[in-house]
């Protein structure tokens, strides 16, 4: 019975959202924090009944922080949170969910080593309930398999369903889109609808400001842990709220750097020479794809999850074994079998998961400098001058807030990313593979990176780029591929790779008239 | 969007077939099975001795590792390891052995009981030492380690004491006369009655989850710290059976009895096919281990190795089972 309705346009009508009435949730003056860094200053939020509720916020503005105090993931010091008029205080998630809060958290609550079966069983949920939400949301998952077996964005769904089966009046969704493919989330959007239809509330929390604009009726920003803002994002628009988000000068700032590069993407220079050439590469999912990547250009890749782009990225990183095929670098046959190799030869990654590829518990310094360690293959003393001046050339060039440089677990997402880019920028690279690299951070860092990946192209890099947000394709790219069942189905030049195309190209359909 | 519609209706994920699943799960626990079944012709071929008097000794010899491994299976598996097994079945070794010498079979089952109760508590303790402090459970255990060792000392300073000869029958004696060992019945009853019900149940779920993955499990709303303080508290009373069983089975209180039965039981559960990293295994496969553990030292001597050289192959062999299972389970996940 939800097919038909599924198939309507996504953009939700405005109704009547009753303001005068006691809102469904107030929380006011929440503050928190850890030790002496201040990750919520005071927030205010209020959500009315039937209404998806954006809470927007650049990195480390205080959204997840005010999210944990809501569910009783964490205590707040200050400020207090009512649900429908009355007082409630969440100790725990479970008590969140039956004060009418349910939550789906960015990291997925579902113990790897139980069966999906038994993991419903250990929270009490009715393993009916949950598969009849499935099958609403049109999704079919075998529940005696290991949740560890489970590919991440299903267990997003999973999440999703199990949250569903409380009928809660605040559906929370923290990031809930950061890891699904299009069609996913647009499964998720259904259900945002499908809620505010009902009469209950959401509240949204996503670095996607398309996705707020056509499923939010209204919009908390955050900065700083403080609320800079409410507003009905459909009138703003996106430019307004990043205004908001970042603050007036930082949005200046933002604007002008977006239109410097943009000029940029546009002429197809002479085509440099080929740094990367892949002919018939066969590795997991992957059934032979050949290309080219050239110096000066940035390459995009793009593919709903799971069509052989992991296996792609992990084989030309050295971290996996081509099964077929021939790679070339700068002209020599290359076989990686370790990072190493592939290291060596200025082939550096960009993974998608940010602590696989840091050292968390060290400083931000050590981090940059970790690939320098091997590079000078002399045994002797660290030349610590040289590292620092690297070190701090990369900090600076990505602008990485060193507050919490101690350990880099303790920095924000963003920060973190920038983390993983900078340490290959410190010992210099041929060719960059960036594998979702904006994954989960915000939109005044996301520019930075986009005009950083231009501006290393324009400095002779090459750069091979995957994202899951596929407006980010015509921004940075000079020409996309895009995958489809482990094989190629398009080549577009960058500016052409606007939403509609790349969405047929990567469900595999042929392009029609003169795209292709 | 409307490009969009063309993908299919319902999405569909079919995980891997179900007997390979069931191979993952389970696989492990029944090669320790095979093998410990692998062992026993060899075992008789070597041995000259009846059948059922050889099933006997094995049964008894095996019985306190049997405890102690299913005690640091329930540890491991909630995420934990507990060093001070050993020297707390010590401390009940010769708790029991001077307290029960003058009782009747009937007081001396009243004051394992008691015993049981203590054992468990102490054990608890050791946990909520653990979650209040945050200290890593290796840390804490250890200490506990050297308390056990001195208290034990404390209570008997050398090897002395006994247990009623009825008690004592309770381990080295058979059912009915039909020759099967009570030292193996009660293996198999204290599985069922104490941890099988919980294996399926919430609080069984629930340490295997927090040995998952912890994070997870706070946020499914488990008490992770509560969780962790119930296995040490099982984990306490199998300690406490494996020091009954000691005192039962040897007859005697002596401090050092324990010494071997901490590292013995992490032995046990390696191969039993728990992970230390927690969340995976079970204790039908760490009893099985338990078992070949005791049968080849028992083969060794039978073969008359040197007793030194005994201990090279024994951990020789605990290495190359895990590396051999290790290598096996890569292939079927792959």
């Amino acid at each position: 019975m939800e097919g038909a309705a599924s198939r309507r346009p996504l953009r939700f009508v405005r109704g009547a959202v009753n303001s005068t009435a006691t809102p469904l949730l107030e929380a006011r003056g929440v503050a928190k924090h850890y030790g002496p860094v201040v990750a919520l200053r005071s927030a205010d939020l209020s959500v009315s009944a039937g209404e998806v509720h954006a809470l927007l916020g650049a990195n480390g503005a205080g959204k997840s922080t005010l999210v944990k105090c809501l569910t009783g993931v964490t205590r707040p010091d200050m400020g207090t949170i009512s649900v429908a008029g009355r007082q409630a205080r969440a100790r725990s998630p479970m008590h969140a969910t039956r004060l009418g809060l349910s939550p789906v958290f960015q990291d997925p609550a579902l113990v790897p080593d139980l069966s999906v079966t038994q993991n419903l069983r250990l929270t009490g949920s009715s393993v009916d309930a949950v598969r009849s939400q499935l099958d609403e949301m049109r999704l079919k998952v075998s529940f005696r398999e290991l949740v560890g077996d489970l590919p991440l964005p299903i267990l997003r769904m999973l999440d999703l369903a199990r949250a569903l089966t409380h009928d809660p009046q605040l559906l929370i969704l923290d990031e809930i889109t950061a890891a699904l493919p299009s069609d996913l989330a647009e499964r998720v959007f259904d259900v945002m609808r499908d809620r505010r239809e009902r009469g209950r509330s959401v509240l949204f929390i996503t670095h996607r400001l398309a996705e707020v604009i056509a499923t939010c009726d209204r919009a908390t920003i955050l900065r700083d842990g403080r609320n800079v803002g409410t507003m009905v994002p459909q009138e703003g628009g996106e430019a307004r709220i990043v205004e908001i988000m970042l603050g007036p000068e930082a949005a200046k700032a933002e604007a002008e750097a977006s239109r410097r590069d943009e000029p940029e993407a546009e002429p197809a220079e002479a085509e440099g020479d080929a740094v990367l050439e892949l002919n018939d590469i066969r590795v997991g999912g992957v059934q032979g794809i050949s290309f080219t990547l050239r110096r000066g250009e940035v390459l995009g890749l793009a593919a709903l999850e799971g069509q052989g782009q992991d296996e792609l990225f992990e084989a030309l990183a050295g971290q996996r074994k081509l099964e077929g095929g021939e790679l070339r670098v700068r002209g020599k046959a290359f076989r990686p079998r370790h990072p190493y190799d592939a290291i060596r030869r200025k082939i550096v990654l960009v993974p998608p998961d940010r602590l696989l590829a840091l050292l968390p518990q060290r400083s931000v310094r050590e981090n940059v400098a970790a690939p320098l360690y091997n590079t000078p293959l002399r045994w002797g003393p660290i030349n610590m001058r040289e590292e620092g001046r690297r070190v701090r050339r990369a900090v600076d060039a990505l602008q990485i807030d060193m507050r919490a440089a101690r350990q880099v677990r303790r920095l924000s997402g963003g920060n973190q990313q920038k983390v993983t880019i900078a340490r290959w920028l410190a010992s210099g690279f041929a060719a960059l593979l960036c594998n979702d690299p904006t994954r989960g951070i915000d939109v005044g860092t996301k520019r930075q990176v986009y005009a950083l990946l231009r501006e290393l192209a324009a400095d002779g890099g090459a750069i091979l780029f995957f994202s899951s947000e596929l407006a980010e394709f015509p921004l940075v790219c000079d020409r996309v591929l895009a995958i489809y069942g482990g094989r190629l189905t398009a080549e577009l030049a960058g500016p052409a790779a606007d939403e509609a195309t790349l969405l047929q190209a990567m469900h595999g359909l042929e392009l029609d008239e003169a795209v292709a | 969007m409307s490009t969009a519609s063309a993908a299919p209706a319902a999405l569909e994920f079919r995980g891997a077939a179900p007997w390979r699943r069931a191979l993952r799960l389970h696989g492990w626990t029944v090669a320790v099975w095979l093998v410990l079944l692998a062992m026993v012709p060899y075992w008789r071929s070597l041995s000259e001795g009846d059948f059922k008097f050889d099933l006997q000794a094995l049964a008894i010899d095996a019985l306190p590792l049997c405890f102690a491994a299913m005690a640091q299976a329930i540890v491991v598996i909630s995420g934990g390891i507990d060093l001070s097994i050993g020297s707390l079945m010590a401390v009940v070794n010769v708790l029991s052995a001077r307290e029960m010498v003058d009782m009747s079979v009937r007081q001396a089952l009243a004051f394992s009981l008691l015993i049981l109760v203590l054992t468990a508590l102490a054990s608890g303790l050791t946990g909520l030492i653990i979650v209040l402090t945050r200290i890593p459970d290796i840390v804490v255990t250890l200490g506990m380690l050297f308390v056990w060792q001195g208290v034990a000392l404390w209570i008997m300073e050398i090897p002395g004491g006994g247990v009623p000869v009825s008690f004592g029958d309770l381990a080295v004696g058979d059912v009915g006369s039909t020759g099967i060992p009570n030292a193996l019945v009660a293996v198999f009853v204290a599985l069922l009655v104490l941890w099988v019900p919980l294996r399926w149940l919430r609080p069984g779920l629930a340490i295997y989850a927090v040995g998952s993955n912890r994070n997870s499990a706070y946020l499914s709303g488990i008490g992770v710290a509560r969780t962790r303080v119930g296995a040490y508290m099982l984990a306490g009373l199998f300690t406490g059976l494996g020091g009954l069983a000691l005192s039962a089975s040897s007859g005697i209180g002596d401090p050092n009895s324990g010494a071997t039965y901490t590292l013995n039981s992490v032995a046990a559960v390696v191969l039993g096919g728990v992970s230390l990293l927690g969340g995976v295994g079970g204790l039908v496969g760490v009893i099985a281990a338990a078992y070949v553990l005791t049968l080849s030292k028992i083969i060794l001597l039978l073969r008359g190795t040197d007793p030194n050289y005994a201990n090279v192959y024994q951990g020789a062999l605990i290495i190359l089972v895990v590396v051999i299972g290790g290598l096996i389970t890569r292939k079927t996940r792959s």
